[in-house]
């Protein structure tokens, strides 16, 4: 049964950038819906078990779930409609989006249209990466984070990046043996307050190491890892079989740009960021006039930057609606602050230069 | 196992042989790919290997520009049970 619904702001996706855009938009008094496809609010931080480290207005010494939990009671409280386990699944010719809830389909008309769909998370391939046994890191991690299921004993893990580090120690923690992480790279590519709990715990991390082939009869049952040269081609002689049920990938994210590239917003290609994203300006304005992008799918970064883009989006669609207050060009200017702010040290300069170089493409449009 | 019976579209049992060989043919976009392979028209319409078609493409000296990297989107952007479509089961 296809049925209708309106509002004046749509947000599709309730993690943190898009609980971020509702509660300010919200705020300002625009109606909000926001959609999500789970049946739990928080997107990425519903597995979040850790506390988060930072500042104070990033919810620093909280864990994840619980940050999760705040800004949705924060939403409800200011009147945002929230409809879970509703996936949009496109847009139709009159430019409404197409949600399936349930059996139904719904179609949402609205004003603005405020995209926080996220990314997905990349795979490699190699032979035998079909078998049972090789899974993502964030699968395996809602698996134990939220459904209390450990998906190996003996696990790989290949990827050093802050995912690759903080579920192996989190998959540890609850009981599985970590054979170690190769990375491609030459040098661990996360946090070193996140490596050195496993290192710690005697987790090998194999840098320059890659994975060559899974075998296994019915499911994964060793794995070959080998090292690589510059080119990141496997050295002959070099290669290690390793006893293990389970090989877990964490080799990136993909902004999950379909519903963004079918409204027409402009794409660039920043790999840094994920890979094509699409373009924005400094208030998260897509080139689609009625469309803001916010968090992941802006360019895969953190928890803490995609609340603040999607506060940011939720503000600059509300003015657009012709919702403001004397303090709105102040909030939305701390707020670009703040993201160029989080944006400094040494992980984030190189995501800072690509920021630049995705408002600099918008305003060539 | 070989390199070459490494599947890179899962759905489909597309090899990089497979892809290899459509390049080598003159391939030189993810729909081509898709158009001479079947690669990412299987049941999760290439959300999980476009990617790694992408990859097979650059790796094979293939340079990608915006058209010829990406898919055209459609809706459904995932797959829908067929009364949410208008269907009767």
């Amino acid at each position: 049964m296809i049925s209708m619904k309106q509002c004046e702001l749509l947000v599709v996706g309730a993690g943190p950038a898009g609980l971020g855009a509702a509660i300010e938009a919200a705020r300002l008094g625009v109606s909000v819906l926001l959609i999500d496809e789970n049946d739990t609010a928080g997107g990425q931080l519903f597995k979040q078990i850790h506390k988060f480290f930072g500042s104070k207005e990033h919810y620093a010494g909280t864990r994840g779930f619980q940050i999760g939990q705040a800004l949705l009671r924060e939403a409800s409280a200011l009147g945002v409609e929230v409809m879970l386990n509703a996936r949009a699944v496109g847009l139709l010719d009159d430019g409404s989006v197409a949600v399936q809830y349930g059996k139904d389909l719904i179609q949402i008309q609205a004003s603005k249209l405020i995209l926080a769909t996220g990314a997905k998370e990349n795979a490699i391939t190699f032979p035998g990466w079909t078998l049972p046994g090789v899974m993502t890191a964030g699968a395996a991690q809602t698996f134990s984070n939220v459904y209390d299921t450990l998906v190996g004993k003996n696990i790989l893990m290949v990827g050093s990046g802050n995912v690759g580090l903080i579920v192996s120690y989190q998959l540890m923690q609850a009981g599985a043996h970590i054979k170690g992480l190769v990375e491609v790279l030459p040098a661990i590519s996360g946090y070193g307050v996140h490596a050195g709990k496993i290192k710690r715990a005697g987790v090998p991390i194999w840098t320059k190491h890659t994975v060559l082939e899974a075998k296994g009869k019915r499911r994964v049952e060793e794995v070959v890892i080998g090292e690589v040269d510059d080119q990141r081609k496997p050295v002959y002689g070099t290669q290690k079989t390793l006893e293990v049920d389970t090989i877990l990938l964490a080799v990136g994210l993909t902004p999950r740009v379909e519903l963004a590239s079918m409204a027409g917003c402009r794409l660039g290609v920043e790999r840094i960021l994920g890979g094509h994203l699409p373009v924005h300006n400094q208030e998260m304005l897509s080139t689609k006039d009625s469309v803001y992008v916010c968090g992941d799918l802006a360019g895969v970064e953190e928890a803490n930057t995609a609340l603040d883009e999607g506060r940011l989006a939720g503000t600059a669609a509300a003015e657009a609606l012709g919702y403001s207050d004397a303090k709105t060009a102040d909030k939305k200017r701390c707020l670009v602050e703040g993201l160029h702010d989080l944006r400094m040290g040494t992980f984030g300069e190189k995501r800072l230069d690509c920021k630049s170089r995705v408002i600099e493409k918008w305003s060539c449009v | 196992m070989d390199k070459y019976d490494e599947i890179i579209c899962r759905c489909e049992e597309v090899t990089r042989q497979d892809i290899e060989d459509a390049i080598r043919d003159g391939r030189s976009s993810l729909s081509g790919v898709k158009k001479q392979t079947r690669a990412g028209m299987g049941a999760c319409q290439g959300r999980t290997c476009s990617g790694l078609v992408r990859r097979v493409l650059e790796e094979n000296g293939v340079e990608l520009d915006m058209v010829s990297s990406l898919d055209t989107p459609r809706t459904p952007i995932v797959p829908v049970p067929i009364e949410a479509a208008g269907g009767k089961e």
